[in-house]
């Protein structure tokens, strides 16, 4: 049973100008659990992840990792306490190989003023996080092969190695699956659900079979905001969700849950 | 402080400042709408200085005509000179990243510069407003102040009013400012962006040979006005920010004010003031006075 | 890991520059030398503004300010009389130069992209007029220095700047140390985040890099090492004028590193080896006649073509002439 909340987002808005693109928004993700956030396009899933991430400061509202306010935090700061995100464009380092794109956000754990020069490549600590991260992402045969050489589903891999690679307890991931073929996707599934058990995954998703397969608890977002919120079969019941977009739902046959 | 002298430094405040709104709207176009940083802009102030002094002479002796008349074929000029700058020169831009857009920029400066040192020389000349302007009007009782540089300021005030016109209220200013926020989605639309951007880039230009034309007699042609005048837009564009022209005109009046009361109160420091004000604005507040997007 | 041939491949070249440079000295004729020792100085130079432009990707078009603040920190810390002691008078130099790059880097960071360009611009401009304008720098007709410095312990003289062959190996020297500093950071952590923050700062910040006191610390250190050119600038000419802050040796200086190559450590140093080349050539009233005081004219031509042709300079030729001429790859 997932307890220990580790992030919570209260009354959480965003306005631009005249739009509210997030209208006060509270959730919270737990350890353990895989928490989804669906809704149609435009519907502000983007601006929330980024709100949470620190990217973007609220216009309302507070975050919460743990037991401790960051919504004044900047988002280094918040990386550095445990927050990650993987972005829906993709943002590796083309350039360099899997294993120094790993390395590096791994680094960020281990930024020594005092110790600038020493050189990147024997740092074992960064190392170290670097090899467990892209074992547990599956890309441990690809570990030197240059990062734009991947195909799309290794990238997509790639960017949540690098997310996991500076050890975080939540996981704000945009869009994983974006793009991706029906193997890679089985792929990303079984590498979310074993990254379930260390962490709390927030997910913003628009693969519907897969977020019934693999969501704990489902928060449905129009307009900015919440329209509902519960566990999956309660979602797939709501009429609220039904009419926003689901569509008929009477004739899905439930999916084998993972 | 006497307060006809206090007036005729206002004046003259506005007067720099709304010159420099000619010269910085034009690049902060350029910027905002092409995506194009051009270092040159400051050879076209250059430029259309020299014109008006070059020009004058052979107008008088062809066309019998003075001063506007040379002043309207400037402009013809430069409005054929853009177009074909635009399609043999900056259209090859547009790809590139900053640096390599700054440095082609700035061997354009290089180039001109010397085409003009060939074709005209060097030397520092003075350019006469034509006679009806050149008189003084009085102020109080003991100061004057020449007649062309009110003129100057209401003209820039005219050609401010008339960039607001086109921009805010037709055809053309929709297409401009369709093509500034999204290129593809515009040119989707219809809008011929190639066109666009040309005629863009030749009203950019075109401002700033204006700018150096109406100048002329007031600040004198001399070599290096253009890589002056062009960090000093520099200054106005970082501090009312790019793709503003509203933040380009309220920037040029206070890099108008600052530099012209600053020589007046703390002559030593003349030079500098203007970039000291850029650094507060800067620490206050580094997105500019009024950045869009 | 780069395999060894193509660090070999790499070392030699270098190995073979650095003899060469070491024995000109003993063969060229003093005009010839006084060209490579220019040369030399703008090769550290260039290599300072490397770690800026192409490791950090933050194009600052007003380094030259740097250049010039060192170059007029030594005429003017350097006492009239006496041969200034070297042991003080460069970290002095070096210090002042690196806090002016503070101070701008802290204002100049806060914008990105082409504010940050024309930024750097105005505050180079800034310097310019501070030392033009003002009366104790000599103005625009500059200052002179009047005694070399010298390196003593007790009342043994090890270096003497004063003697040519000295300061030559003290120029060589310097450009060495100043190469291998770059490439220890370009190893180095610091280095790593910096080369991360220039081809993606959202994704390091993401991480968790602060990325403001990284690109903080690169300027200034870019800064001081620019300082380390203008000392030696001042001491080799024994003058210095503002026109060494003037915005076209920033634009001389961003134009080596775009000839030689960015990204690397070489093309840099082979940069500013070809932008001295170049003017020598075009200045050249041999070549040119009455029409070379219009040198301007080819340098301006030859930068808009090796820009639009060479985008990764000298260094960067046989990669794009393999990539031109390879066979299309598999798409992924």
């Amino acid at each position: 049973m997932p307890d220990d909340i580790l992030l919570t987002a209260s009354e959480v808005s965003r306005r631009f100008g005249g739009l509210t693109a997030v209208d006060r928004v509270s959730l919270s993700v737990s350890r353990g659990e895989v928490h989804a956030v669906i809704g149609t396009n435009g519907a502000g899933k983007s601006t929330l992840v980024n709100v949470l991430a620190g990217e973007i400061a609220p216009s309302g509202g507070r975050v919460h990792l743990q037991q401790r306010d960051v919504t004044r935090w900047p988002q280094p700061r918040r990386a550095r306490a445990g927050i990650g995100r993987s972005y829906q464009r993709t943002t590796i380092f083309a350039r360099s190989t899997v294993f120094e794109n790993c390395r590096l956000t791994a680094q960020a754990h281990y930024q020594h003023p005092l110790d600038w020069w020493s050189a990147a490549a024997r740092c074992p600590d960064s190392t170290r996080l670097a090899q467990q991260a892209i074992e547990q992402a599956g890309l441990a045969a690809q570990a030197h092969r240059v990062a734009g050489t991947l195909s799309h589903g290794q990238k997509r891999q790639l960017e949540i190695a690098m997310c996991l690679a500076t050890a975080p307890h939540v996981l704000l991931l945009d869009e994983p699956l974006a793009g991706m073929g029906p193997e890679e996707t089985e792929r990303m599934l079984s590498l979310l659900t074993g990254l379930r058990r260390g962490h709390a995954i927030l997910l913003i998703e628009h693969d519907m079979d897969a977020v019934f397969r693999i969501a704990d608890h489902i928060t449905v977002m129009v307009n900015g905001a919440v329209i509902a919120s519960g566990e999956p079969d309660a979602i797939r019941r709501d009429a609220a969700v039904q009419s926003a977009y689901l569509g008929d739902v009477e004739e899905t046959r439930e999916p084998e849950r993972v | 402080m006497d307060f006809a002298i206090f007036l005729v430094q206002c004046l003259n405040a506005v007067q720099y400042g709304l010159l420099l709104f000619l010269v910085a709207s034009g690049l902060t176009l350029i910027f905002g709408i092409l995506g194009v940083i051009n270092l040159a802009h400051g050879s076209f102030y250059m430029i259309g200085a020299y014109l008006a002094y070059a020009l004058a002479p052979w107008v008088a002796a062809h066309l019998g005509g003075g001063f506007f008349t040379a002043l309207a074929i400037g402009l013809m000029l430069s409005v054929a000179f853009g177009y074909l700058l635009e399609w043999g020169f900056v259209s090859y831009l547009y790809e590139r990243d900053h640096l390599q857009q700054v440095l082609m920029t700035y061997g354009l400066i290089l180039v001109f510069e010397e085409l003009r040192s060939i074709l005209v020389g060097d030397d520092v000349h003075g350019v006469a407003p034509p006679a009806w302007l050149a008189g003084s009007v009085p102020l109080g009782h003991v100061m004057t102040y020449p007649v062309y540089r009110l003129f100057m300021s209401g003209v820039c005030v005219a050609v401010a009013l008339g960039l607001y016109a086109i921009i805010a209220r037709t055809r053309l200013g929709m297409a401009i400012r369709a093509g500034a926020t999204n290129r593809e989605m515009a040119q989707s639309l219809g809008v011929d962006i190639r066109l666009l951007y040309r005629i863009v880039f030749a009203a950019g230009v075109t401002l700033a040979v204006f700018a150096g034309m109406i100048a002329a007699p007031v600040s004198s042609v001399y070599p290096g006005m253009g890589n002056q005048v062009l960090i000093i837009s520099f200054v106005v564009v970082v501090i009312g920010g790019i793709g503003s022209i509203r933040g380009a005109l309220l920037a040029s009046l206070l890099v108008g004010f600052a530099d012209t009361f600053g020589k007046v109160f703390i002559p030593q420091t003349a030079g500098i003031l203007v970039y000291v004000l850029m650094a507060a604005i800067l620490l206050w507040r580094p997105e500019g006075l009024f950045r869009t997007g | 890991m780069t395999p060894t041939h193509a660090i070999t491949a790499r070392v030699w070249p270098l190995g073979v520059a650095l003899v060469a440079l070491a024995v000109f000295p003993h063969v060229g004729g003093k005009f010839y030398i006084d060209l490579v020792l220019t040369t030399m100085i703008l090769a550290i130079f260039a290599l300072s503004l490397e770690l800026l432009v192409g490791r950090t990707g933050l194009v600052s078009f007003g380094h030259a300010a740097f250049f010039g603040i060192a170059a007029y920190a030594t005429a003017l810390l350097a006492p009239n009389a006496a041969a200034p002691s070297l042991a003080w008078l460069l970290p002095a130099v070096v210090i002042v130069t690196a806090l002016a790059a503070l101070a701008i880097g802290a204002l100049s960071l806060r914008t990105r992209g082409i504010y940050f360009i024309m930024v750097t611009l105005a505050f180079a401009q800034m310097a310019y007029f501070v030392f033009h304008d003002m009366p104790f720098a000599g103005g625009s007709d500059g200052r002179y220095l009047y005694a070399k410095p010298v390196l003593a312990i007790g009342g043994f003289t090890l270096l003497d700047l004063d003697k040519p062959r000295t300061f030559y190996y003290a120029v060589l020297g310097c450009l060495c140390a100043v190469y291998a500093l770059l490439a220890l950071v370009g190893r180095s952590r610091f280095g790593h985040a910096l080369a991360g923050i220039s081809a993606n700062e959202q994704r390091m910040r993401a991480a968790g890099f602060s990325t403001y006191p990284y690109k903080l610390a690169a300027f200034t250190l870019a800064g001081g090492l620019a300082g380390v050119a203008g000392f030696l600038h001042a001491i080799k000419d024994g003058f210095v004028n503002p026109e060494i802050l003037a915005w076209h040796q920033s634009g001389a200086v961003l134009l080596m590193l775009i000839l030689g190559g960015i990204g690397t450590l070489r093309g840099p140093v082979l940069g500013a080896f070809l932008f001295v080349l170049l003017k020598e050539l075009f200045q050249s009233e041999a070549l040119f006649g009455a029409f070379a005081r219009h040198w301007q004219l080819p340098l301006g031509l030859t930068i808009i073509a090796c820009v639009a042709m060479m985008p990764n300079g000298v260094i960067g030729l046989p990669t794009q002439w393999r990539r031109a001429h390879a066979p299309v790859p598999h798409a992924g």
